[in-house]
């Protein structure tokens, strides 16, 4: 799970062009989105395609990433769950 | 005192048509556009819908006259037929050099869907390297242009789905400037691999009949079309004594300057543009007959598009719909084929129907006119609205 | 009331590297096929969570933009007007690329978001809340003109009081392996500047150049704009009766036009018309820029600050002689530019 979250906040920042952003700045339990590390919708969609590209798995509908996508620990935990990857 | 501008002649192809006469004809029977893609191959063609013109590039250069090594893309054939039909009904000649006369053209994609195809290829077929520079978004105006035989400001707007009604808008202040006596001004945009995978990417594409202003909306279908229309001045008009179909009563354009691509919550870029077009026109609310909504059927666009109307009409929105369900959204061109329709509206005394609606919004009691309505029309505000927060309004009258 | 239409601000980021009012003695000539823009820092002006996605060309328009704004002191905007002729070059590319690699799949939206033509002009008003009138133009080698045209047309008919217009092109490295391909650009074996070219095609040049517009002038004003105007084909024997035509709405004689400013670029196949312009002008001084911006669709907007610069100044920078004229007090600069035979364009500068 740590190998996971580590390895997903590298891509985060590889994916999203996080410039000044290294893998320690982000805490497990931060939010990404709002007030955390600032993320928007955009970079929702960029995510949605980051867990299909990586880790094989589909959304359909947007609206799902918003809990998913929550912080890394909710993120690493869908992906555990839902990986066919 | 402004000079006054209107509408001799209109010119369209889309979905549900190859000319004005046929839209209209789909339009009052309910007939959509609306299948799967069949003109190019894509892997998404079992999860989308789209208003695609069922001819193919070699029938359209057919229909044109077009000989080989044309350079031609989609986008310019679709806004060449379309330019033909409303230079031929305003009755255009382009050989009195002493009237001033201007095309405005709009597009997204230009030649994009050429270069999607042959973009690695160029390099090794010599016979494919004369669409090389017909890529960029001025070419298809160019060709609309020489195949009209047209010298005169022209040049071409790009606002995404936006462009015709600022193609439209920058035509009727060039005759009101007395810059110009007489423009042509539209859209064309054909359907590529890239818009289709592009709006893909924005999880904003229906994989069913889009369903405008209804609570259960899934997001747009793509389109393409072309639509142009002739605008002339008044005086050009009294000395050459034509029939006139409508005029331009009001024009606005603000920006939202919310997000890149997402409508603000509380629609403030459509909000000004449509204050705007009333100032304008000198008309107010209460006097719209009849709505053309921007109506793409995403969810972000119907709410923000809806809180904007509520904020312009307050209770009284008229009646309104938006044609997209019989289209698809024809991004740049979108606003000039719906210009046509709102003509129509006036000429013909009806309201289109906003197909596929069943279940009203939940943030507020908007319900669109979903069968054909005959009543008088005497003026039709416009909606168009694009990436980059571009919000555009337009209003036809009566002339 | 009826407006004017007076320069107060100029902004650019070109091969060069960004506008100064030294820039013309401290530029080199442009000899490579692609000249690429000198990138300023933009950290100061964009926020971190906005420049992480910019391509160059949103960047630079940016720039430029804001250079302009500072320098006119106008903050509160009735239009951002833009043109562009290739439009955001390298991420419709990018996300080209991606269709054709990946068999449309794994793409994300970033690249398409920011393909779209107006992206520039939308990043402005978005980085600066600028809910006003916001157009951008897409035609060849007038797109800055219509942008200027449209501009002038607000001011003048008191619509607007202040405008941003600017025009943007970039680089990207497909479409300019194609674009050499045939021609359009010098390969990259050739090195030859504009007055040593033998051979056809350009020495490209990206960048951004904006202008603040303002309806009234102020001390500050470089010059005022009277008119500017758009013809998409002509033919060399036709020129003289454009200019004519022109000169004459705006009831201004030829003889009173104290100095040019061509668009030449060293292309073999097209220069004559820029030949033919200034036989119109023997006597006058002939001006050139593209030798230090490079030629694109949009470098007619350095083209624009440079006569700006000379009206401002009343002197004219050796370096951007093409032809020597009469020493004369500079009132009205003609600028003439043409692309390919197509898409010509005069715009009138004078004096403030």
């Amino acid at each position: 799970m740590e190998e996971l979250k580590a390895e997903l906040k590298g891509k985060i920042i590889e994916v999203l062009n996080l410039e000044d952003i290294t893998v320690e700045d982000i805490n497990d339990d931060d939010s990404l989105f709002g007030d955390g590390l600032g993320l928007d919708s955009i970079d929702a969609l960029e995510l949605i395609v980051l867990l299909d590209k990586g880790y094989g798995i589909k959304l359909s509908d947007p609206k799902q990433g918003k809990a998913i996508f929550e912080s890394i620990n909710t993120m690493a935990d869908f992906i555990s769950k839902n990986r066919t990857k | 005192m402004s000079v006054g501008v209107g509408v001799t002649g209109m010119g369209m192809v889309s979905a549900i048509g190859l000319s004005v006469a046929e839209n209209l004809s789909s339009l009052a029977t309910s007939r959509c556009g609306i299948t799967r893609v069949d003109n190019f191959e894509t892997r998404h063609r079992d999860n989308v819908l789209v208003g695609e013109i069922k001819l193919s590039n070699t029938a359209l250069e057919e229909r044109i006259g077009l000989i080989k090594g044309h350079g031609v893309t989609r986008t310019g054939m679709l806004g060449i037929l379309a330019a033909r039909e409303a230079v031929q009904q305003a009755g255009l000649l382009f050989t009195d050099p002493s009237v001033r006369t201007g095309l405005i053209s709009s597009t997204s994609v230009g030649g994009m869907d050429v270069t999607e195809k042959y973009f690695y290829s160029y390099t090794q077929d010599p016979e494919l390297q004369h669409y090389i520079l017909s890529h960029d978004a001025g070419v298809s105006t160019q060709q609309i242009a020489d195949d009209l035989g047209l010298k005169g400001t022209v040049t071409t707007i790009s606002t995404a789905c936006s462009s015709a009604a600022n193609a439209i808008m920058l035509g009727a202040r060039l005759i009101k400037s007395g810059r110009l006596d007489r423009v042509i001004v539209g859209g064309t945009d054909a359907l590529s691999k890239f818009t289709l995978n592009g709006f893909n990417t924005l999880m904003i594409l229906s994989d069913t009949y889009c369903k405008p202003f209804d609570q259960n909306r899934k997001g747009l279908n793509l389109g393409e079309a072309a639509a142009y229309l002739v605008l002339e001045s008044d005086a050009l008009i009294a000395k050459e004594q034509k029939p006139v179909l409508a005029y331009v009563a009001g024009y606005g354009n603000a920006n939202d300057a919310f997000h890149q691509t997402a409508s603000s919550e509380n629609g403030e870029g459509a909000f000004l543009a449509m204050q705007k077009a009333f100032a304008v026109s000198e008309l107010v609310a209460s006097q719209i007959d009849y709505i053309n909504a921007h109506g793409t059927a995403t969810p972000n666009n119907d709410l923000s598009e809806g809180r904007a109307l509520l904020r312009a009409f307050g209770n009284g929105v008229p009646t309104f719909s938006s044609t997209k369900a019989f289209t698809g959204h024809t991004l740049a061109a979108a606003a000039a084929i719906e210009a046509v329709y709102s003509i129509l509206a006036i000429q013909e005394g009806m309201v289109f129907p906003n197909l596929n609606f069943e279940t009203p919004m939940e943030e507020f009691e908007l319900i669109p006119q979903a069968d054909l309505l005959r009543r008088d029309v005497n003026y039709v505000l416009s909606n168009s609205f694009g990436f980059g927060g571009n919000c555009s309004t337009l209003i036809f009258g009566r002339y | 009331m009826k407006g004017k239409c007076f320069i107060q601000g100029i902004g650019a980021v070109t091969a060069q590297g960004v506008w100064s009012l030294d820039f013309f003695n401290q530029a080199t000539e442009i000899t490579q096929a692609k000249a690429y823009a000198q990138q300023p820092s933009y950290k100061e002006l964009i926020a971190p969570n906005m420049i992480r996605r910019m391509s160059k060309g949103i960047k630079m328009g940016i720039f430029a933009a804001q250079q302009a704004l500072d320098e006119a002191g106008v903050e509160d905007l009735d239009g951002v007007i833009t043109g562009t002729g290739l439009g955001c070059l390298e991420d419709s590319e990018k996300f080209l690329k991606n269709i054709l690699d990946n068999d449309e799949e794994f793409l994300t939206p970033t690249s398409f978001i920011q393909s779209t033509h107006n992206t520039v002009g939308a990043q402005i008003a978005l980085r600066l809340g600028c809910k006003a009138y916001n157009f951008t133009y897409v035609n060849g080698a007038v797109s800055f003109e219509s942008a200027l045209l449209d501009s002038l047309q607000q001011l003048e008919a008191g619509d607007a009081q202040s405008v941003l217009v600017g025009g943007i092109d970039e680089i990207s490295g497909h479409t300019f392996t194609l674009k050499q391909l045939i021609g359009e650009v010098k390969s990259d074996e050739v090195c030859e500047t504009i007055r040593e070219s033998e051979t056809r095609g350009v020495n490209y040049g990206e960048g951004a150049t904006f202008f603040v517009l303002r309806s009234s002038p102020t001390m500050e004003s470089y010059a005022e704009v009277v008119d500017v105007c758009i013809q998409n084909r002509l033919e060399l024997g036709e020129l003289k009766e454009f200019i004519d035509g022109f000169l004459q709405r705006n009831k201004v004689e030829r003889a009173a036009i104290s100095a040019v400013v061509i668009g030449n670029t060293g292309d073999m196949g097209y220069d004559y018309y820029f030949d033919r312009f200034g036989r119109l002008f023997e006597d006058r001084s002939q001006l050139y820029y593209k030798h230090f911006y490079g030629h694109s669709d949009v470098a007619s907007a350095f083209g624009m600050a440079t006569a700006a610069y000379v009206l401002k100044t009343q002197e004219i920078p050796e370096e951007i002689v093409w032809k020597t004229g009469k020493q004369m007090p500079l009132n009205y600069v003609l600028l003439y530019n043409q692309y390919k035979g197509r898409d010509h364009s005069l715009v009138l500068l004078k004096r403030s």
